[in-house]
């Protein structure tokens, strides 16, 4: 017997254990029907369709470009906790503490750089994404309303994006922080008020940084969260992943469909 | 009670109406507790103490400042002018979008360096995306014989303070 046979095997009696059957409900074998109650009964997965049509799944169909976007979201999470024990949110320690992470702490310039490329990859891969969806015409229904959650997920990032500006604490975060709430305060009326709020001042100080680092360590994550959950079970719900029309297989398929057609 | 009951037998719409009124009561209840949210998330997230710098500086000695001559003060954001007319202090927060300007003396000009806005030595607006000219600052000069400006008050522009 092979080594890889015997680990397969040893696999399958694991799967078999009653341990192992508490959490994982769909049991042993590699059927359908078991593939399809592992997706199910799984509470990560089970947003996703049981069964996914290969063309949606092929490259041109996507690009990739949700999948890529989720996992910029999902690098950041990872390298912004580990950043979280080192960086104090006052206006002593903030800057000092951003050139700690640079310069002291170990690995601290490899998970911060990761951090900004990522963010800056992710804002990138949004667009693309939303742009991917546009010229598609995957916005049309019934993913009309997947298209408005895609936009709400546009807005969380632009606003993460700018919420973790400010947090080196450095000349170009104070000056882009001022500018930017500057624009809010531009809005009719509630302008003043809404910009005063943001800060939690008239200027830019410690309790903008403060503010700015509870929207970008919690408040914005925990929603961005939710509405990537509603994004995803959306898709299912809205008849999987849209493929376009011209997709080789469907062409194929259709044409066939008319010419059996044509000839009855 | 057992006889009231029997004076007022429950009709078929009643049940429905008490229902109703409960339905409304729960929704009613619910909406200004909604509101009261609202309100006090407003009122919680305004601070009522501002640890933000004074409006009101002390600019030192008249004496100081030579004659004909702009000078920035960065911690505060104003530029106090020494004009043949007399004093005048001049916020340095650009109109725009609230970058500090500059004073650029071989050019004679205030200019911003985030979007290129550009004012004469008296605020008026040269050119750039600024939609106002730089705001006279209420100037005086205290009992000490100090120059005192309060960012907070702005004025018409040419009241100059003659010392």
């Amino acid at each position: 017997m092979s080594l890889a046979k015997t680990i397969t095997n040893y696999f399958e009696e694991l799967r078999g254990t009653r341990v192992w059957r508490s959490v994982f409900r769909s049991g042993t074998g590699s059927s359908t029907l078991h593939r399809a109650l592992a997706v199910q009964q799984n509470v990560f997965l089970h947003l996703f369709s049981t069964k996914v049509r290969t063309r949606m799944l092929s490259f041109s169909a996507t690009w990739y470009l949700g999948t890529l976007t989720f996992g910029t979201f999902l690098i950041l999470v990872s390298t912004g906790i580990p950043l979280m024990f080192y960086y104090h949110p006052s206006v002593p320690q903030a800057y000092a503490d951003t050139k700690d992470l640079q310069f002291v702490v170990s690995s601290g310039s490899f998970l911060r750089n990761l951090h900004r490329w990522s963010a800056h990859a992710m804002v990138f891969l949004v667009f693309a994404h939303m742009f991917k969806v546009f010229y598609r015409g995957a916005y049309r229904p019934p993913r009309e309303f997947n298209w408005v959650i895609g936009v709400i997920l546009l807005l969380i990032t632009l606003l993460l994006s700018y919420t973790g500006y400010l947090l080196p604490w450095d000349q170009l975060a104070f000056w882009a922080i001022t500018v930017g709430s500057n624009i809010a305060s531009a809005v009719p009326v509630l302008g003043n008020k809404v910009h005063f709020l943001m800060l939690g001042g008239n200027m830019v100080n410690a309790n903008a940084l403060l503010r700015f680092y509870v929207l970008h360590c919690m408040i914005l994550p925990l929603v961005a969260m939710l509405f990537v959950a509603i994004h995803f079970w959306r898709i299912r719900k809205d008849g999987g992943l849209y493929a376009h029309q011209s997709e080789p297989r469907t062409v194929a398929a259709q044409s066939v469909a008319a010419a059996a057609k044509g000839v009855q | 009670m057992s006889q009231e009951k029997k004076s007022a037998p429950p009709e078929a719409g009643k049940e429905f109406d008490r229902r109703a009124f409960f339905a409304k009561l729960g929704l009613g209840s619910l909406s200004i507790a909604a509101a009261g949210t609202a309100a006090f998330a407003y009122q919680f997230l305004s601070p009522n103490v501002l640890f933000e710098p004074s409006p009101i500086v002390n600019a030192g000695k008249p004496e100081n400042y030579a004659a004909d001559s702009v000078t920035l003060d960065v911690n505060s954001g104003i530029y106090l002018v020494h004009a043949q007319e007399g004093f005048f202090a001049l916020s340095a927060v650009c109109t725009h979008l609230g970058c500090l300007t500059a004073w650029k003396p071989e050019l004679g000009i205030i200019a911003c360096p985030c979007h290129g806005s550009k004012f004469n030595r008296d605020g008026q607006k040269i050119e750039g995306p600024a939609p106002k000219p730089l705001p006279w600052l209420q100037t005086w000069v205290s009992d000490e014989g100090d120059l005192m400006v309060d960012r907070s008050i702005t004025i018409r522009p040419m009241q100059f303070v003659r010392v």
